[in-house]
């Protein structure tokens, strides 16, 4: 890869160099006369520069950025075209296996080959390798060239550099913000690609509807037990009980509280030290609150549970992980329910004071009350960040599917069981893989209806009182 | 009329003190689990070690000093693992491991800064194994049987009697802040995890920065009112808020099955987490345009300046602060992600430090949860310790972004 980090660094300094040139045959522009008087060069030195600049850049880079990405498909294929037709592996997964075996001697990671005729092949890579290289080089400084002489020439007084670099800066920035939406169609694309493999496989009703969740995949078709169960239905009622009920008890009076006293009755100096309590808690990784949850409070729940004379507690439960979980949101919640206090309009808090209500009535008769859309906005878009959280759950809600309402027994969650679905060994066209896939597809496409719904809940409230 | 009242005022009072008590447990919860952490933790920053008595026997060895010293790559091979077991049996028996199984690397590096050493007998500090380092620290509750506790009564007795004697030290543990990964408690350090976010990071900030401040500049400044800015406004608020374990599911199904980028690579976590970081950073830089006034863009759109010269000379520097601190902040959240990095196999368990950008590697949070799997007292203690490293590295972000906040920022 040094060698394409090489080729972008001659690019560059060829921009460079293109840069100076343009710079200067535009300062020869106002040194000639009359050259100084306004309007006798439409664009300043630099203007020019950066044209002839960007002109010699960009055919380079796309010509590097081409070999970049497409090179090893190039490179591999005709070191398997080279191979005697016996000993080239057939195509799927044989093929990819040996390419990469190919690839990592190339990178020097394997000292040696497992595979006489992979360290043929990473011979033949290296020397192919080099000779594409050379080539794609040549053409990315040939069109760089090019492209410098004829933004060079095209240089004049009168030329309007400036609206021609600005209009490439809009196009930048025009493709940067194109971003997001790549990312999101990129989500979606694959998810469903993969989710409808998956549905070929599982028929969606049973994923849907099913209660028997054991994902298993047979090695053997004549194996024991060789049908796994895709029944999601104990993982869908885990997500919830944890993320929307347990967790949700927990948050929702704390961070109304929190926010109701630290708006309505906190002095401004208690306020400046109790806030950053709260952003302290909310900038705890998930991770460091699953290891507590794992650690501390699931045996604690546990050893409370057998106290009470309930025997069948587990060490993994949904009670230790949704408590956590709850405390983690609370912030969240508080933030939400400051904001939504603070968009009601003063008038009415004053009008029922005036009436002779105590602060505590006028909160809950008359604030809690006018800010309630903008709450219940805040507390959707809690619970989706709730079921989407995956740390706490897989380190302390277990793995155990199972279709309880008892908090202090083991429950499985959709973030928890994609963990355990994708790491360890995998096969990329197995059921068992696929299922993550549908299970992140249901999960984004849930937390996407919370959100945009309670986005629109919260806007629409904050317009009513504008 | 006057009791309505009073009672009137009582609940006043409950209502209050109930908000207090919500603060006050949330804020009890936080000094409870900072306590829980740093009270398992702190002793990850301290080994044990034992005074043992090794002979450098050349013979053993198989290398002699004149040779060493002519040659130091002959240490390399040399058995030091041989002369510690012989010590380490000779004085406390073989029927207890008390001296660590990576401590021979101490009597290698003693050799290779003085070959001269070799053929004589030195008294040599060396660490201790997992059970006599978590006894030292007084980990275990020695009242319970000794089937209910992790150490047998044989590691206990030796533990005392080499108490007794002075033969023990607890000091500074650097192996944790310099080592690599381990199955052994005691040689496992988080040098390789702090490398491997650090080399995520790099990526994460070189692509979710730039690709952040471009498009909030054109939303802000730029974008014409019409459906293809809808969209893109909607995606990105919606991308802010996407379960994170999703990213990791498009960096698995794009950049790993169908890029064929290399697994566990820092490049990969990167670009997954810059994806993740981008939404936010738009957001942040959005709202510091927007602060800037408009009567600085009249005012350079009056004397003549283009749009794009108002933005660049005008916009960008004054809503840099808040780019910044969104920036840093976005950083903060990608450095504390653990689930994405999940997907795309950074969880593997690697014994030396990342080189590079496409090496395998891990990350901190995620060797935290590897670590937390293991049972054993000591990982416990490293994992706390490693979550202390890991909450000092946050805590030292957001003062940053703090800093930059208040030293920078324009009230107009």
């Amino acid at each position: 890869m040094s060698g394409l980090t090489l080729m972008f660094a001659a690019a560059f300094g060829l921009g460079a160099l293109a840069w100076w040139l343009g710079r200067r045959k535009a300062l020869g522009f106002v040194a000639a006369p009359g050259g100084d008087t306004i309007g006798a060069v439409h664009s300043l030195p630099n203007y020019h520069g950066a044209f002839v600049a960007v002109l010699a850049l960009l055919p380079a880079l796309l010509v590097l950025a081409f070999w970049g990405l497409a090179g090893d498909g190039i490179v591999s294929r005709e070191v398997l075209a080279g191979l005697p037709a016996p000993s080239r592996p057939a195509p799927g997964l044989d093929q990819a296996a040996f390419l990469s075996e190919v690839r990592g001697l190339v990178r020097g990671d394997y000292a040696a080959a497992f595979n006489p005729v992979a360290a043929e092949a990473a011979k033949a890579w290296a020397h192919i390798e080099q000779r594409y290289a050379a080539v794609f080089g040549l053409a990315a400084l040939a069109v760089g060239l090019m492209g410098a002489l004829w933004g060079w020439t095209r240089l004049r007084p009168d030329f309007r550099a400036r609206s021609r670099v600005e209009r490439l800066v809009m196009g930048v920035l025009m493709l940067a913000s194109l971003v997001a939406t790549l990312t999101t169609f990129g989500i979606v694309l694959s998810l469903i690609f993969e989710s409808l493999r998956f549905f070929q496989m599982v028929p969606v009703t049973e994923f849907l509807f099913g209660t028997k969740w054991s994902p298993q995949t047979a090695i053997r078709a004549d194996q024991v037990g060789s049908s796994g169960a895709f029944g999601a239905v104990p993982l869908f009622w885990g997500t919830v009980f944890i993320g929307a009920i347990i967790a949700m008890i927990v948050a929702i009076p704390l961070g109304l509280m929190i926010a109701i006293y630290l708006t309505q009755y906190a002095a401004a100096g208690f306020r400046k030290v109790a806030k950053p309590v709260l952003e302290v808690l909310a900038g705890v990784p998930t991770v460091v609150y699953g290891f507590f949850a794992a650690l501390t409070v699931a045996p604690a729940v546990r050893d409370f549970a057998l106290s009470i004379g309930i025997s069948d507690a587990s060490s993994e439960s949904a009670l230790a992980a949704g408590m956590v979980m709850g405390v983690m949101i609370i912030p969240f919640v508080s933030s939400m329910a400051d904001d939504a206090l603070a968009a009601v309009p003063a008038s009415m808090r004053d009008g029922s004071l005036a009436m002779g209500a105590t602060p505590s009535e006028t909160i809950r008769r008359v604030l809690i009350p006018a800010a309630l859309p903008g709450i219940v906005g805040g507390v959707l878009l809690a619970v989706s960040r709730a079921i989407g959280e995956t740390m706490i759950v897989v380190m302390a809600a277990g793995l155990a599917a199972n279709l309880t309402a008892n908090p202090f027994n083991s429950v499985t969650t959709v973030t928890a069981q994609i963990v355990a679905l994708l790491t360890g060994d995998q096969e990329f066209d197995s059921a068992k893989t696929l299922s993550a896939f549908a299970l992140g597809l249901v999960l984004f496409l849930v937390t996407l209806t919370l959100n945009i719904y309670a986005l629109s809940v919260v806007k629409k409230y904050r317009e009513a009182y504008d | 009329m006057q009791g309505r009242i009073r009672r009137r005022y009582v609940q006043e009072r409950i209502f209050r003190g109930l908000g207090m008590a919500a603060l006050a447990l949330a804020a009890g919860f936080l000094v409870f689990l900072l306590a829980t952490i740093i009270g398992s933790g702190w002793n990850s920053f301290r080994a044990t070690e034992v005074r043992v008595t090794v002979t450098f026997d050349a013979a053993r060895l198989g290398v002699a000093a004149a040779a060493a010293k002519a040659d130091p790559q002959l240490l390399a091979k040399a058995n030091f693992q041989g002369i510690m077991t012989d010590a380490a049996d000779a004085q406390f028996g073989r029927t207890v491991r008390l001296v660590s199984d990576g401590a021979w690397l101490t009597l290698r590096d003693m050799a290779q800064a003085d070959p001269s050493i070799i053929g004589t007998t030195q008294e040599v500090w060396l660490l201790t194994t997992s059970h006599i380092d978590q006894l030292a620290k007084g980990a275990f509750d020695l009242t319970l049987a000794e089937g209910d506790r992790p150490v047998t009564d044989a590691d206990v007795a030796l533990w005392k009697r080499l108490d007794a004697e002075g033969r023990l030290r607890t000091g500074l543990n650097m192996l944790f802040l310099t080592g690599a990964d381990s199955v052994d408690p005691e040689l496992a350090g988080i040098r390789g995890a702090l490398v491997g976010s650090f080399l995520m990071l790099i990526i994460t900030l070189a692509i979710s920065f730039p690709l952040g401040v471009l498009s909030a500049i054109y939303l802000e400044e730029f974008a014409p009112k019409n459906r293809w800015t809808d969209i893109i406004e909607v995606s990105i608020n919606n991308l802010a808020a996407v379960p994170s374990i999703i990213f990791g599911l498009l960096g698995l199904a794009v950049f790993l099955n169908t890029l064929n980028m290399p697994r566990s690579a820092p490049i990969v976590g990167g670009l997954t987490l810059a994806l993740m970081t981008f939404p936010v950073i738009v957001i942040a830089s959005r709202a510091a345009i927007k602060a800037v006034p408009p009567s600085i863009r009249d005012a350079a759109l009056g004397i003549g300046a283009s749009p794009v010269q108002v933005v660049l000379h005008h916009v960008i520097p004054l809503a840099l602060p808040g780019m910044l601190t969104g920036t840093i902040l976005g950083m903060a959240r990608a450095l504390g992600e653990t689930a994405p990095l999940l997907m795309i196999g950074m969880r593997a368990f690697l014994t030396s430090v990342p080189e590079g950008f496409t090496q395998p590697a891990t990350a901190l949070p995620v060797q935290i949860f590897i670590w937390s799997d293991n049972v054993s007292r000591g990982f416990v203690e490293k994992t706390s310790g490693a979550i202390i490293v890991l909450l000092i590295f946050l805590l030292l972000i957001n003062g940053l972004a703090i800093y930059l906040r208040n030293r920078f920022e324009v009230r107009w």
